[in-house]
């Protein structure tokens, strides 16, 4: 019963995992873009949140409500002043910009708000956990579980049946037909960058409740949100689901061996995968044309 | 800084030639400004090595710090600049190399004579390494050799004999007279720095530059027209592991101790990064810009915190954005400078009146 509960654990783990890859996920299918600031979004907008709450003196729940537009727009803006830009300058030039912006961020963050640990007072939504025989359901944990379920199937949803979900699609598919069929690509990649740092941020708040939040966070968020996207497959946002549920669920299990090997283990599985299917498991053959470069 | 190979039609020259009369132009590598260049570096490197003769070791231990810095970068733009191979994983080898060398000063060898050991580890862990990175291309390629460091530090911190998460000292060299240390590790400082750019030249200007520029720009095309291109990307990753290795070697004799959350930072990476965009992407000259302007700003800006790395960070991303060919390449582009040419030339002759 125990192994069955640390991996219902893990799988609740892992739900947060992909609740901040799915946005990764997202922008890596439609643009090509690999957000390497993507962690560090998602930890500002934490600590925007706990400043939120200090100034405006308002609970948690508000403040997570009033930070997501603010994150939407924060994507948005980014989207239409650098990563346009970096996605026009050439194949390098995203990676180089999105790095920058990682370490400016942590930089930042630092000298703002010191190197220390900062909790995040959950104040109403606590962290309260049921029980159901053997197994345990942490409040927060099922929460993060049931907003991944959410925000992936609403944006797989969107995506099939909404024409922006079309937009999408099609300028996934060539961004120049896409031009050509009357569609406007800056201000639809605009949203989805903005959804993409929302969904992070939401993410990246609710697993700072658990664990504190610092200014370097991000970086360890970045991993496991990519090695989930990567996992999955790219392309799939199911598939970004469950590449966080099988990090979560080996970190887990492997710590009730080893607790120093938690991590390793998980980044273990990772490389075992890119070696072994590079497409991911749920990736399609351009998938792997993307991680390889199509190299004869 | 256009490639050109020699017996390519040369462009029309500036005076269309007179029918009968052969083509005006003369094909050269070389130039009158890359003998005088070479010859400054020859006479910087002697002038270089008697400092800790004049200046003391106050000032020669920033140097070191500089020295390193500008190795750091020219091995990481023969990566990226030249291989297309953005790696934000290279401080596994500084990590790799310290550790050797310090296992092999354990094992009784010297510390400076053991530099080429660690080098050559840090080489065979790479030619491993790639058999995983092999296939993976950009963002794939940049966030796998990040892992991989990341393994390698989560690994040593787990492990008694290394240390684990506290690190290891250099007993040996402890018990050196300080002067004599700290000569020494200038000197070899200066050494690593002028085998890894003076190599890195060296290696752009022989058939590899040619096959890794095709490489890094499109490798399809580059394979369609007979260029190898694994071999290209594997000698360029495993010979920049080597510089690498000897730099992390040259880490822990310069700082006498070493730990895992130090020496594998990803901090390296940033750095590496800045100092390579900020220079030059792609050009020899553009690293060791790159790397005065980190070192300096290090140094001006050090009371003021991590500001500096914030502002570096945005100096990057414009230059990314704004002029992708960096300082260096803003200036030889203009000017058409090229202190330390690699690419043919085509020079049109001026007839004589």
């Amino acid at each position: 019963m125990t192994w069955l509960n640390d991996t219902l654990q893990g799988i609740f783990v892992g739900g947060g995992y992909a609740l901040t890859a799915v946005g990764l996920s997202l922008m890596f299918g439609v643009m090509r873009l690999v957000n390497l600031a993507h962690g560090d979004l998602a930890v500002c907008a934490t600590y925007l949140v706990t400043s939120m709450m200090a100034a405006l003196g308002v609970p948690f729940l508000a403040a997570l409500l009033l930070m997501l537009p603010l994150a939407f727009a924060a994507g948005a803006v980014l989207q239409l002043a650098l990563f346009d830009r970096a996605l026009r300058t050439g194949p390098l030039a995203p990676l180089l910009v999105t790095f920058g912006l990682s370490i400016m961020i942590q930089n930042l963050l630092q000298q703002t708000y010191s190197a220390n640990v900062r909790g995040v007072p959950a104040g109403s939504i606590d962290v309260s956990a049921a029980h159901l025989g053997g197994l345990v359901l942490p409040g927060l944990s099922v929460l993060k579980l049931a907003l991944a379920l959410v925000v992936i199937g609403g944006l797989s949803a969107a995506l099939r049946f909404t024409g922006w979900g079309r937009r999408v699609r099609a300028t996934s598919d060539d961004v120049a037909i896409a031009r050509l069929q009357g569609i406007r690509v800056r201000p639809l990649f605009a949203t989805v960058t903005g959804i993409a740092i929302a969904a992070a941020a939401l993410a990246g708040t609710l697993g700072a409740v658990t664990t504190g939040v610092y200014p370097t966070l991000g970086t360890l968020t970045l991993i496991f949100a990519f090695e989930a996207v990567v996992i999955g497959g790219l392309g799939s946002l199911w598939g970004t689901l469950l590449g966080g549920i099988l990090i979560g669920v080996t970190q887990v299990l492997v710590s009730q061996v080893s607790v120093p090997y938690a991590t390793l283990a998980s980044q273990l599985l990772f490389l075992l995968v890119l070696v072994v299917r590079p497409e991911g498991l749920f990736g399609t053959g351009e998938a792997a044309g993307q991680a390889t470069g199509a190299e004869a | 800084m256009t490639m050109k190979r020699p017996g390519t039609p040369a462009p029309p020259a500036a005076r269309p030639p007179a029918a009968g009369a052969t083509a005006p132009v003369q094909v050269s590598r070389w130039s009158t400004a890359a003998t005088v260049t070479t010859a400054c570096a020859a006479v910087a490197v002697v002038l270089l090595a008697l400092a800790p003769y004049v200046i003391g070791t106050n000032l020669t231990q920033p140097m070191v710090t500089l020295f390193l810095l500008a190795a750091m970068a020219s091995l990481w733009n023969l990566l990226a600049g030249y291989a297309g191979m953005i790696s934000f994983g290279q401080q596994a080898y500084l990590g790799i190399g310290a550790y050797a060398l310090y296992l092999l000063g354990r094992a009784g060898i010297s510390p400076f004579a053991a530099i080429p050991l660690a080098a050559a580890a840090a080489a065979v862990a790479a030619a491993g390494i790639f058999l995983i990175l092999r296939r993976l291309s950009g963002g794939y390629f940049a966030v796998a050799s990040w892992v991989v460091a990341e393994c390698l530090f989560l690994y040593v911190t787990t492990q008694g004999w290394l240390g684990g998460g506290t690190g290891v000292g250099l007993q040996q060299l402890s018990s050196m007279v300080p002067v004599v240390r700290e000569a020494d590790t200038y000197w070899t400082a200066l050494a690593v720095l002028v085998l890894c750019a003076g190599g890195g030249y060296l290696l752009v200007r022989s058939r590899f530059g040619l096959d890794s520029r095709a490489t890094g720009g499109e490798p399809v095309a580059a394979a369609a027209v007979g260029v190898e291109v694994q071999r290209t990307r594997r000698l360029a990753y495993v010979l920049a592991a080597a510089g690498f290795g000897a730099i992390g070697a040259m880490l822990i004799i310069s700082g006498l101790y070493i730990d895992p959350a130090s020496v594998f930072n990803i901090n390296y990476s940033a750095d590496m990064l800045f100092m390579v965009v900020i220079g030059g992407l792609g050009t020899i000259e553009g690293p060791l810009i790159g790397a005065l302007i980190l070192f300096a700003a290090q140094q001006v800006f050090a009371q003021y915190g991590a500001w500096y790395l914030v502002g570096i960070g945005a100096l990057a991303i414009a230059v990314v954005l704004l002029a992708p060919a960096g300082l260096w390449g803003m200036v030889s582009g203009r000017r058409g400078w090229s202190l330390l040419p690699v690419g043919y030339r085509v020079r049109s002759h001026r007839r004589s009146p």
